[in-house]
């Protein structure tokens, strides 16, 4: 349904290539300035390395947990459960979202609820969680998925409130039934906030994954920071949270992109860029 | 035929729009209302759309009432109103259901090429400007072959010569199924240039004030004596003088 206009120009998909590689190293130029000035000025003494290490000597702990081969189960049990969780929230918030958006009868309903347990912080539903749910992986996801509902939920609802009227009433005009008004105006229209939802949600996610890590875990990226603290190395910390950047990084723009896709429609002042 | 049988609207806000309004529209006619802003013929065309109800009388379509959008009917808005997310033809197809892919593309191609935009099949509506857009929702009320095309003011938001162009654009179109037209517009010589008959609806709530039937033949030349003999008279008739013009604005 959704579809971009065929580039049949090569030299256009060219420069469309090198625009995005510049695109890159303009975002990783000030990142790479910054962990340069540090490496510099620890080694000239301005650092204290037991408090701030230089980049070098975080790069040279990740390359040994690497070739532990620790590194890459800590990160494969974090990725784990920010994607379940992710999944399980979204979908959740999803089935939410619509409703209250769709159903002003709902929404009285509905939203003034989950407003006021938007407001919980992510830490106090821990004890209750590990109460209700164990200490293992559930109670871990659980949190994680609470999380990423919100934003995702806010999002796609104040989304189909805001969307046009003129167009729903296009397709009223052509008799559509309530769920092919939906599927046909409402989620397309609603595509770009509820992206923005899931970006959103996402990053919480990301945050939820340590709260839920610190309390109680034996593995982790948020457990690689805890143990880093009790057993006083600053690298396995900050080699812990330069991964929580990488990743959420990584996983945001995946996501971007993957959207992008679909929003090459709108007319905006960045669209002329892509 | 279409019949308006004494049609009268009141707002939930209590603001009465529309009073008795009478009128019978025949096959293949083309019938404008004029009158000026607030004398509630947008909100009639919306009533014969189905999109709002009347709150007294009715209006039937070869003796059914009409309650809710009718498939013999379709619109055209002041804004072209389009999907951002679907491409011209797609925007084209979307009023057109349960017809094979092959039978959807082949009404959708006839139905660009009689509005000019062929090539365009494949872009965005953001790739398009405004007459064009306009042009794209003409083809997508046409594509549906209805027997009554209801215009909202269509071109009152493109520049003049555009304007012009259009409305001799779809008086072309109209010649090959020859639907009924209702047109609404505050533009006199559109009215003048494609209809057969104007109404004059007036007052605050709108009546039907005056009804003209057009002996003139077609095409019609703007600068023609009799065609400005017309004008005037229809200017007569909705008397817009100051006094007149401030109280409706108030």
């Amino acid at each position: 349904m959704l579809r971009s206009l065929p580039v049949t120009d090569v030299r256009a998909v060219g420069s469309r290539d090198r625009l995005r590689a510049q695109t890159w190293l303009r975002g990783l130029l000030l990142p790479g300035v910054l962990l340069i000035g540090w490496e510099i000025l620890s080694r000239l003494g301005f650092f204290p390395p037991n408090l701030l290490p230089p980049p070098s000597a975080v790069l040279s702990t990740l390359w040994e947990l690497a070739l532990s081969g620790a590194l890459f189960q800590h990160i494969g049990i974090t990725l784990y459960r920010v994607a379940v969780g992710f999944v399980l929230g979204t979908a959740i918030a999803t089935i939410f979202g619509a409703i209250t958006g769709y159903s002003p009868f709902l929404h009285d309903f509905l939203d003034p609820l989950l407003q006021s347990l938007r407001n919980i912080p992510s830490l106090a539903w821990v004890p209750l969680f590990i109460l209700w749910l164990g200490i293992d992986e559930t109670s871990k996801i659980a949190l994680i998925a609470v999380g990423v509902f919100f934003p995702v939920y806010l999002n796609l609802m104040s989304g189909i409130q805001t969307v046009d009227r003129k167009l729903v009433e296009v397709g009223k005009a052509y008799r559509l039934s309530d769920f092919q008004l939906i599927q046909r105006v409402f989620l397309p229209a609603t595509l770009p906030a509820y992206l923005v939802g899931l970006r959103g949600g996402l990053g919480l996610g990301w945050m939820f994954v340590v709260a839920a890590e610190i309390m109680g875990s034996s593995q982790g990226l948020g457990f690689l920071l805890v143990d880093g603290q009790t057993t006083g190395r600053p690298t396995v910390i900050l080699a812990s949270i330069f991964l929580f950047a990488i990743f959420g990084k990584l996983t945001d723009s995946t996501l971007a992109a993957a959207g992008q896709r679909f929003l090459n429609w709108q007319d905006s002042y960045h669209s002329q860029s892509y | 035929m279409l019949r308006i049988d004494r049609v009268g609207k009141q707002f939930h806000n209590g603001f009465i729009a529309l009073d008795e309004v009478n009128l019978e529209v025949g096959q293949g006619e083309i019938v404008s209302l004029v009158g000026t802003s607030g004398c509630g013929k947008s909100t009639l065309l919306r009533i014969i759309a189905g999109l709002d109800r009347a709150t007294v009388g009715q209006v039937t379509l070869h003796k059914t009432r009409i309650s809710s959008p009718h498939p013999e009917i379709d619109i055209i808005f002041q804004e072209p109103r389009l999907m951002p997310w679907l491409t011209v033809r797609e925007n084209v197809q979307f009023g057109l259901a349960n017809l094979s892919k092959i039978d959807k593309n082949q009404r959708t191609q006839i139905s660009l090429q009689r509005v000019g935009l062929a090539e365009f099949a494949e872009a965005l509506p953001r790739q398009l400007s405004g007459g064009m857009a306009q042009r794209v929702a003409i083809a997508r009320a046409l594509v549906t072959q209805p027997s009554i095309l209801l215009l909202d003011e269509p071109f009152s938001a493109l520049d003049a010569f555009i304007r012009m162009k259009l409305q001799a654009h779809l008086l072309d179109i109209w010649h090959y199924d020859r639907p009924t037209l209702l047109l609404v517009t505050h533009d006199i010589e559109e009215a003048l240039v494609l209809s057969d008959r104007v109404i004059v609806l007036r007052g605050n709530p709108g009546r039907i004030h005056q009804e003209f039937t057009l002996d003139l033949p077609r095409p019609r030349k703007r600068t023609d004596a009799s065609f400005q003999h017309w004008k005037e008279k229809i200017l007569n008739s909705l008397d817009l003088s100051l006094d007149q013009k401030i109280a409706i604005e108030v």
